[in-house]
């Protein structure tokens, strides 16, 4: 993959966070909103690049795909790696944990925007990327380091495998 | 606010060498293009929100390399400045300096930066009947640098078609506000 440095990329992010901000005049919980859906067209489409770059990698359940995307899906776009844990009885519920994310360097949230999830595109990333791998999942924070936690911690809860659906005519 | 880390004051800067994959920014480039592209029903509105975006990236990386690299201190005459930003800015952006750095023939307070494929264009590809160029968000940063530098321009971007290359490259014009160029006279004096 061709690296650039990380800090246009976290520089730039926000910045667009901040415009998103003046946009819904610091509406919070509409920018996390729009961040989110920012995420998922993001999703919909790197999931192809990941998938032609990581050489043959198949999840054949929800657990493979959040390995996948903890140890190689992070790493391959933002250099990171999370780990993932505390998995629910059944397997349809799991965290990734996370010390640190190029996304938040140089950031600190004033006190009027500690309900934004600065970090909120990532989540529409996940629940993108696996849509297209027909698992409809739901994405959101349960740590933040912004918002004084030690880590980030994302909880992923898989809602349904949904069968391969073939559109063409032909 | 921070309270498990560090703050920000209190954490190193960094030495500017963490890496992320140019697909990252890319993918976000693209939706950042398409969501300013809805809020918006021209193409000239559409790159003065972009560049409003980038300006905003060069007040921050001002800053950085200044302290990173020029031990807080910043260049005080105009070429020095516009060496800086052809090769610190461009060298921490892009991993390269620009092409070519010229000044106007015509204008003595117009100056062209140019590259023959700037990495935000890299992805992007324009209707042929749009007169767009998303490279309006470099211009932003560049304006971004030069504004917090003291050297108020206003900074645009532009495909040039060369017949020799067969292919249009990005440049990047500055034209500076008088009180500039009048400062530059008296230090010149």
């Amino acid at each position: 993959m061709e690296k650039i440095n990380a800090e246009l990329f976290t520089l730039t992010y926000g910045s667009t966070v901040r415009q998103l901000l003046i946009d819904n005049e610091e509406n919070v919980d509409a920018v996390n909103v729009q961040l989110d859906k920012m995420g998922y067209n993001i999703g919909i489409r790197l999931v192809d690049e990941f998938l032609a770059k990581s050489s043959g990698a198949r999840c054949r359940d929800f657990k493979e795909a959040a390995e996948m995307i903890a140890k190689h899906g992070l790493k391959m776009f933002l250099g990171v790696t999370a780990s993932v844990s505390n998995w629910n009885a059944d397997n349809t519920e799991c965290s990734l944990i996370m010390d640190d994310n190029p996304m938040v360097d140089f950031v600190e949230l004033p006190e009027q925007y500690s309900n934004l999830s600065y970090c909120n595109m990532l989540c529409g990333v996940f629940r993108g990327a696996l849509e297209m791998v027909n698992m409809r999942v739901e994405c959101w924070y349960v740590r933040d380091l912004l918002r004084g936690d030690d880590v980030f911690e994302m909880r992923l809860k898989l809602l349904e495998v949904t069968a391969e659906s073939y559109n063409d005519e032909d | 606010m921070r309270k498990g880390a560090p703050s920000v004051l209190d954490r190193p800067i960094g030495k500017g060498k963490t890496e992320v994959s140019l697909s990252a920014f890319a993918f976000l480039f693209s939706e950042l293009v398409q969501y300013s592209q809805q809020r918006v029903t021209k193409t000239d509105e559409l790159e003065k929100r972009l560049e409003v975006v980038g300006v905003r990236v060069g007040e921050r990386i001002l800053e950085l390399l200044c302290y990173r690299e020029k031990a807080s201190r910043r260049e005080r005459k105009l070429l020095d400045m516009l060496g800086f930003v052809h090769t610190n800015v461009w060298k921490c952006l892009f991993g390269k300096a620009a092409e070519s750095l010229e000044e106007s023939v015509d204008d003595e307070d117009t100056y062209y930066i140019s590259d023959k494929e700037l990495l935000v264009n890299r992805f992007i590809s324009v209707p042929k009947d749009w007169n767009l160029n998303c490279g309006s968000f470099v211009a932003g940063v560049v304006k971004g640098v030069l504004d917090s530098a003291g050297f108020s321009a206003q900074v645009t971007a532009h495909y040039v078609k060369s017949e020799l290359e067969g292919q249009s490259r990005t440049t990047i014009v500055m034209k500076f506000s008088p009180e500039v160029m009048a400062r530059e006279q008296r230090i010149a004096s």
